[in-house]
């Protein structure tokens, strides 16, 4: 009977019938710029940032953070405004996560200052002893490796030159090595000395962390 | 067709790299399980629950998961087409890259190169070598069946063919990304792109693995292990088709009250709701076959397996589309009542069918019986206890977070802070903890018993006088 005894002909109609789904809920909102805007407030991550990025992923900090504040009123008390669609055109890919075992990021930046995360990634326990998040101080004995930051801010199309992408790593490094840097004295507690004057992992994903919802800040300051 | 033509080598093969990975995907379950009430197990960065997580998703679903799938697909091709496999060599092979594959994914996860794209996260030269694997099973899938001598092909193959097929097409979606060097790569979609087209993947891998091949085993195993007919042909027709469309246009119900356009997220949850109906079919479908034969729930170890199975399947198919709609996933996004709800589907559904399966298989295929009836049993009851602890402390555990990120006090204000919520619930992690270790037990002696089989059989095999 039919297609019950034709196997290629039921491989192609299944693929017509998976397919519809598919072309309505995905690729048609794909082609519509609706779905991701883009904003002028919204700055793509400097070079620093985008690596401190890699570093999360890597670790798969988004196993446990979220993402995104949805438009629930406990939810915008408890990490601030919601999150809107603009402020991830940059993201690739995108981090909003799908479990909280500890609380959303999406609002962290600027929430502490880089001297509370330095004491924090070292050992979360030190400052909340119930907390599980895993102690990341050996993040802080590794040297940031930027050789592929060039090729990476390439790829993703940021638009910085080459020199801005050096000017923008010397910058970083520039200011968190200063004498005057305000969280001076918690890096260089957790820096092993022959690293205090090197960016390491640890500086930049603190750098990304401080990030997060900052454009969206600037913004409600402004207005 | 002679029995002894068959390639039962390849079923062999792949049953017991399932329950390898299984029982590795296990420990570091139990290992993750414990790190989350106690974070001193965070020994070591490739240690770490970041990383470790994704070893065990991926561990059991690609690796278990897909590995027990092989098995049964392999198996159910042979005997329902009536024909052995058109190239054992291609699937000999297909055997040796699957494991390969899965070892190289657990050390490139361990090491932190992961996409963090849930159940995609392998690194773009892992893809292609899963496509290329992908390939060669479809090869012989679709070779066998167009040689096949039986003329209609029954239901079970109708699931083998859409997932083949629909598999195929979310992985590559997915995984389209451009690479920066061999260990590190960027997904080709941006923001709210990148996540409906993940959640349009994760929702349907998860579906194309723990559900649509099971059923091709519930609606094959089932009847052959009972000597009962299928209860309705039609109802399968209507059952699958109705299940392939509308999955496909549900992966927003992970993404609800996100950034996502309202309208998909709408979409999402109408058809959620509508895949209640195909889910159901099967379930019904199931359980009319046994109708006026329930005695062989006892007289059977086989079939508790599958009922069970199925009626979690039932369950999870109406948790789901609940959890999905505005006002509940309000409550219970991001917390650990989700955690309940995959593991019921997982460590329910998923792992009874493919037991149950799997003590069918191995003694047809060695011919001398099971090693041990008793200690399925005891399998069995290990298995449904550990999991029915382990999940009803998860909903528990989920409803008491969602109530706590809700609270507020009179004035307005917050009453509980973040690690409140979360310290408050390591009581259910220690119990859930020890509810694995129940499960574990359970698994192990699954595995030893298959082990025995083979073993059993062999020795049969040196002693021809006594047969
Ligand atoms: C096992 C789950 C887990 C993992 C993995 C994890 N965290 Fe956490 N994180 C938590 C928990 C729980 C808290 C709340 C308690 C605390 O502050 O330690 C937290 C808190 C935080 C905070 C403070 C947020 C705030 O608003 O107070 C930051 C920042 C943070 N984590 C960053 C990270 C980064 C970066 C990574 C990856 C390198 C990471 N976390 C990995 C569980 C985790
Ligand atoms: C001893 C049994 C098991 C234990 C102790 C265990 C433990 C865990 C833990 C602790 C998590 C993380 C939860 C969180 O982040 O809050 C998890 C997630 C997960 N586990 Fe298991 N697990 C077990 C069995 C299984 C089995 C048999 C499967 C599949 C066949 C499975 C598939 C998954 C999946 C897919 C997730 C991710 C869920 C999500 O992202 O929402 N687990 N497991
Ligand atoms: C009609 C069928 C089903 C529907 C509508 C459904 C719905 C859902 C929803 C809404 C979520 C997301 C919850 C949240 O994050 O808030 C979810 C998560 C999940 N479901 Fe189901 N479910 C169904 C059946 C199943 C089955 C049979 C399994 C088999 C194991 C399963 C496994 C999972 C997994 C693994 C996740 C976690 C995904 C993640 O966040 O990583 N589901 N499901």
């Amino acid at each position: 009977m039919g297609v019950y005894s034709k196997p290629v002909v039921f491989a192609i109609l299944s693929a017509v019938v998976i397919l519809i789904g598919t072309v309505v809920t995905v690729f048609i909102p794909m082609l519509m710029p609706s779905t991701q805007p883009v904003s002028d407030y919204v700055k793509p991550y400097t070079v620093v940032e985008l690596e401190g990025r890699d570093i999360y992923i890597r670790e798969g900090c988004n196993n446990c953070h979220t993402q995104t504040v949805r438009p629930l009123r406990t939810e915008v008390l408890r990490y601030g405004e919601y999150s809107k669609p603009e402020e991830f055109a940059y993201d690739r890919p995108f981090l909003w996560g799908s479990r909280r075992t500890g609380p959303d990021l999406n609002r962290v930046g600027g929430k502490y200052p880089d001297s509370w995360h330095y004491k924090h990634m070292k050992s979360p326990q030190s400052m909340f002893d119930k907390s599980n998040m895993p102690p990341y101080g050996w993040m802080a004995e590794n040297r940031l490796d930027t050789r592929y930051s060039k090729k990476k801010i390439s790829i993703l199309g940021y638009g910085y030159t080459e020199e801005e992408v050096e000017r923008q790593i010397a910058g970083y490094k520039a200011r968190v090595t200063s004498p005057s840097y305000d969280s001076k004295e918690a890096r260089n507690e957790v820096t092993p000395e022959e690293l205090r004057n090197e960016l390491t992992e640890m500086d930049a994903v603190i750098a990304y962390l401080q990030k997060l919802g900052r454009d969206v800040k600037n913004m409600e300051a402004e207005e | 067709m002679k029995e002894n033509s068959y390639d039962y080598q390849i079923v062999r093969g792949f049953t017991f790299s399932a329950l390898f990975w299984l029982i590795i995907g296990l420990i570091v379950g139990l290992w993750i399980a414990f790190q989350m009430f106690n974070p001193a197990l965070n020994l070591t960065p490739w240690l770490s629950f970041g990383r470790l997580r994704v070893v065990h998703t991926n561990g059991l679903g690609l690796g278990f998961g897909l590995a027990g799938i092989f098995a049964c697909s392999y198996y159910m091709l042979q005997k329902l087409s009536r024909t052995p496999l058109v190239f054992p060599r291609l699937a000999k092979a297909h055997l040796y890259l699957f494991n390969v594959i899965i070892a190289l994914a657990a050390l490139s996860l361990f090491a932190g190169m992961n996409t963090s794209k849930e159940y995609a996260e392998l690194e773009w030269p892992l893809d292609i070598a899963v496509v290329v694997m992908w390939v060669i099973f479809a090869i012989n899938v679709f070779a066998t069946l167009v040689k096949r001598q039986e003329k209609q092909m029954y239901v079970s193959l109708w699931y083998i063919i859409a997932m083949t097929v629909t598999i195929a097409v979310l992985y590559i979606v997915n995984n389209l990304e451009v690479p920066v060097n061999l260990f590190k790569s960027y997904s080709v979609y941006a923001g709210v792109n990148d996540a409906n087209v993940q959640w349009w993947y994760g929702h349907n891998i998860v579906g194309f693995i723990f559900t649509v091949p099971i059923l091709a085993m519930f609606y094959y195993f089932l009847p052959v292990s009972t000597g009962l007919p299928l209860f309705s042909h039609r109802l399968s027709i209507i059952s699958f088709w109705s299940l392939i469309f509308a999955y496909l246009w549900t992966g927003a119900h992970h993404l609800m009250l996100t950034p996502l356009p309202e309208w998909i997220q709408t979409v999402g949850i109408a058809f959620s709701i509508f895949l209640i109906a195909p889910s159901w079919g099967s379930v019904i479908n199931g359980y009319y076959t046994l109708r006026g034969n329930w005695e062989q729930m006892r007289s059977n170890y086989l079939v508790k397996f599958f009922i069970l199975g199925i009626t979690f399947y039932g369950l999870q198919t109406i948790q789901g589309p609940t959890q999905g709609l505005r006002t509940l996933t309000s409550f219970f996004h991001y917390t650990d009542w989700v955690i309940g709800h995959v593991h019921m589907g997982t460590m329910g559904w998923v792992t009874m069918t493919i037991s149950a399966a799997f003590y069918y298989m191995i003694p047809k295929i060695t011919g001398t019986g099971l090693y041990s009836i008793r200690i399925a049993n005891v399998h069995f009851w290990l298995i449904l206890v550990g999991q029915l602890v382990w999940t009803v402390t998860m909903w528990i555990g989920g409803i008491q977070q969602g109530a706590m990120w809700k609270a507020t006090d009179p004035d307005g204000s917050l009453t509980y802070n973040f690690l409140d919520s979360i310290a408050s619930l390591y009581p259910y992690y220690k119990i859930r903890f020890a509810a694995g270790i129940v499960y574990f037990a359970g698994i192990i002696l699954f595995a030893w018993n298959l082990v025995m089989t083979i073993r059993k059989s062999q020795e049969v095999k040196n002693q021809p006088l006594n047969r």
